[in-house]
């Protein structure tokens, strides 16, 4: 028993990594929230995992949540965005693609050494995993440095608040509830503002790069 | 009272955001954040005997809170007095709907909310949350014009506050970590942290820390995620960068001062001064040398506020009872005087049509009663006596002296006599100067409150009264 606990841990795991990872290879802004979509389920899935194996049905019940939001609404509400929009493709990332990979690769390992620390101290299988949320975050703003779409900024953005929430569930006997349902509700009102901000740059100005927006300076 | 004040603008908001528009629904702003006010010294009062709490201990205020939740109440009010003329304007030439006029009115009370819950929350995930939530509530305040600007401005102003504010929440999350392996019960309230802090894992505190600084930073505008700053106070309407400048940074600043008691009762004060210092020189370095290019007074305005918050930082470093009550008083100060000088340019920009320093001359005889708060403001903010800001600046220059931290004083006296060249030369160019048209009258249902204002900044610098107790008392909490 203890043993499919941590490999299916493993698992969900790798998917919430593997997705992170995607949405810097491919440049179809479509198959990025796709792969947001799926971060969703993978870190929905690591909640209710660790909830069953805690006996917790606080957790199991905060895994739902989190695949409720993370894995439909919120990917519903960017797909929407990127219908609009008629080439919904990073033409010209700042690194190309190949780059970028190696750059996540990099910032993975700088993950795992700033964090032995944290490891050391929690020393559980779900601990050891830490690592990879930190990775995730790191991600998460280096795909938002070099992607230039406004779409490809907000799959940045959640891949970040992905990655911190990993590190939440796997570091600790699980966040307040209301620290938890705050949390989302303002990840859910934030991307509802950047979706309204994006449609209205998009209707109104024709402003799809953020490259395009370059009238404030000093 | 906790309650009520909390409840107060939710309230104004739901009924400014629901009812048909009107008038009456910016008054009832005013009338909000008069309440506010109102409470903000009871409360006051309150926590210097006992802690008012309410909501089984989850929401309370000792004297750091009450404090801030002055600041809040008393820059909120006068932002509220400038947003009926803001919207009145925009209104009368049509550049806004009676929708959208409802929409300001709602977000603006929602913002208030947000900010007094920050500094009511007990426990700092929450405060987190409140924290992330003035980011939110704020983003359509700054694009409400719909310009283009605008637009660019509330994106970079979300996407980078969101993004800063995560690296705090992953902050909190590793202090959370740490106190779930401690010795005691693992728990995000603030006293229990502080309490339990001795106890906790080093290495993991200050990499919390680390991420705590940068990220509330972000929000408070330090260098090097603030870059968002300059652009959301110059595009905002002027009653928004009052609020964002004189309450919204120093918000932030409070929690960046509240994990700043956990990191020092958990590490000592080394680590953390250093962060503190870095943070704080460099924000100040930036903010100078951007604050002596400016063309633009209201950008100018928005480095200026860099630049005290580069000081606190600096005060927070020192972290003495005289540094932290130095601090304080600034927060004070600064929120008063910032406040009166974006409601103040706001005017300028409405009679002459641009925010351009080259393209404004002759202030202080077209416009007597704009110049004279202008400079008047100005006076107070670059430190000169009686204001308070005097006091404060000193307190924290003598403090980092006293901590052996002289060649930091000696910088930050550098920096602030840049910044009084700085601005001393704009500021005389747009008051003086050849005059183009008649003399005009301000009205008084603008100029009193502002007066007002500055008075009390005044009385504050020269006799500390009525806030000296308060800020002692405040000082203590954060140490």
């Amino acid at each position: 028993m203890s043993f499919s606990y941590v490999s299916l841990l493993d698992l969900a795991v790798v998917v919430v990594m593997v997705t992170a990872a995607l949405t810097l290879w491919r440049q179809s802004l479509a198959a990025a929230v796709k792969a947001l979509a799926v971060q969703g389920v993978g870190l929905a899935a690591v909640a209710v995992i660790l909830g069953a194996h805690r006996h917790d049905l606080v957790l199991v019940g905060v895994g739902v949540l989190v695949l409720a939001i993370k894995a439909v609404a919120v990917p519903w509400l960017i797909g929407r965005v990127v219908a609009h929009d008629h080439a919904a493709r990073e033409a010209s990332p700042l690194i190309n693609v190949p780059a970028s990979l190696v750059g996540a690769g990099v910032l993975t390992l700088l993950a795992f050494a700033a964090t032995r620390g944290v490891v050391a101290l929690v020393a559980t299988p779900a601990g050891r995993l830490i690592p990879f949320g930190v990775a995730i975050v790191l991600i998460g703003f280096f795909s938002m440095v070099v992607r230039r779409r406004a779409v490809s900024q907000i799959v940045g953005l959640l891949t970040i608040d992905n990655g911190i929430a990993l590190t939440a569930f796997l570091g600790t006997s699980g966040v307040p509830l209301v620290v938890e349902l705050g949390v989302t509700l303002d990840v859910l009102l934030a991307v509802v503002v950047l979706q309204v901000l994006v449609a209205h740059l998009q209707r109104h100005f024709n402003v799809h790069d953020l490259d395009q927006l370059r009238d404030l300076h000093d | 009272m906790i309650l009520a004040i909390l409840a107060l603008p939710l309230l104004a908001g739901v009924i400014s955001a629901l009812a048909p528009w009107r008038r009456g629904v910016a008054l009832l702003g005013v009338a909000s954040l008069a309440g506010v006010l109102v409470l903000a010294a009871l409360i006051g009062r309150a926590s210097l005997v006992g802690a008012p709490s309410a909501l089984g201990g989850s929401l309370g205020a000792d004297p750091l809170s009450a404090l801030m939740l002055l600041v809040i109440g008393a820059v909120g009010l006068l932002a509220a007095l400038g947003g009926v003329r803001y919207l009145d304007s925009q209104l009368e030439r049509g550049a806004c709907t009676s929708r959208q006029a409802s929409l300001y009115a709602a977000l603006v009370q929602g913002f208030i909310a947000a900010m007094i819950l920050t500094v009511l929350a007990r426990n700092i995930a929450v405060m987190w949350v409140a924290v992330e939530a003035t980011t939110v509530v704020t983003t359509f305040l700054v694009g409400h014009r719909r310009t283009r600007g605008a637009l660019e401005a509330s994106w970079k102003y979300i996407i980078i506050c969101s993004v800063g504010i995560a690296l705090a929440f992953l902050g909190t999350m590793l202090l959370y970590v740490a106190a779930s392996h401690g010795h005691g019960t693992a728990s995000l309230d603030w006293a229990t942290l502080v309490r339990e802090a001795p106890h906790l894992n080093h290495a993991v505190v200050r990499l919390a820390f680390s991420l705590i600084v940068l990220g509330y930073g972000t929000k408070v505008g330090l260098a090097p995620l603030h870059s968002w700053l300059p652009d959301a106070h110059s595009q905002a309407p002027a009653p928004v960068s009052a609020l964002m400048s004189g309450v919204l940074l120093s918000v932030a600043f409070y929690a960046l001062l509240r994990c700043r008691a956990i990191a020092v009762a958990a590490l000592g004060t080394d680590f953390v001064r250093t962060t503190l210092l870095i943070s704080g020189l460099v924000t100040l370095g930036v903010a100078v040398t951007m604050l002596l290019h400016q063309s633009d007074y209201k950008r100018m305005l928005a480095y200026s506020s860099m630049e005290h918050m580069g000081l606190l930082c600096l005060g927070a470093a020192a972290g003495t009872p005289l540094a932290l009550a130095a601090v304080l008083l600034h927060v004070v100060g600064h929120g008063l005087a910032k406040s009166v000088l974006f409601l103040t340019a706001g005017e300028i920009v409405e009679a002459d049509g641009t925010s351009q320093i080259a393209g404004v001359s002759g202030l202080l005889v077209r416009r007597p009663a704009l110049g004279g708060l202008f400079a008047v403001g100005l006076a107070a903010l670059v430190g000169l006596p009686p204001f308070s800001l005097f006091a404060s600046e000193l307190g924290v220059v003598r403090a980092l002296s006293a901590a052996g931290l002289a060649w930091v004083s000696a910088l930050a006296l550098a920096a602030l006599a840049f910044v009084v060249v700085g601005l001393s030369a704009p500021a005389a160019r747009m008051l003086l100067g050849p005059a183009t048209t008649a003399p005009q009258r301000a009205p008084f249902s603008f100029s009193v409150p502002m007066g007002v204002a500055l008075g009390a900044l005044a009385l504050l610098g020269v006799v500390a009264w009525p806030l000296s107790s308060l800020i002692h008392a405040g000082a203590a909490v954060a140490l």
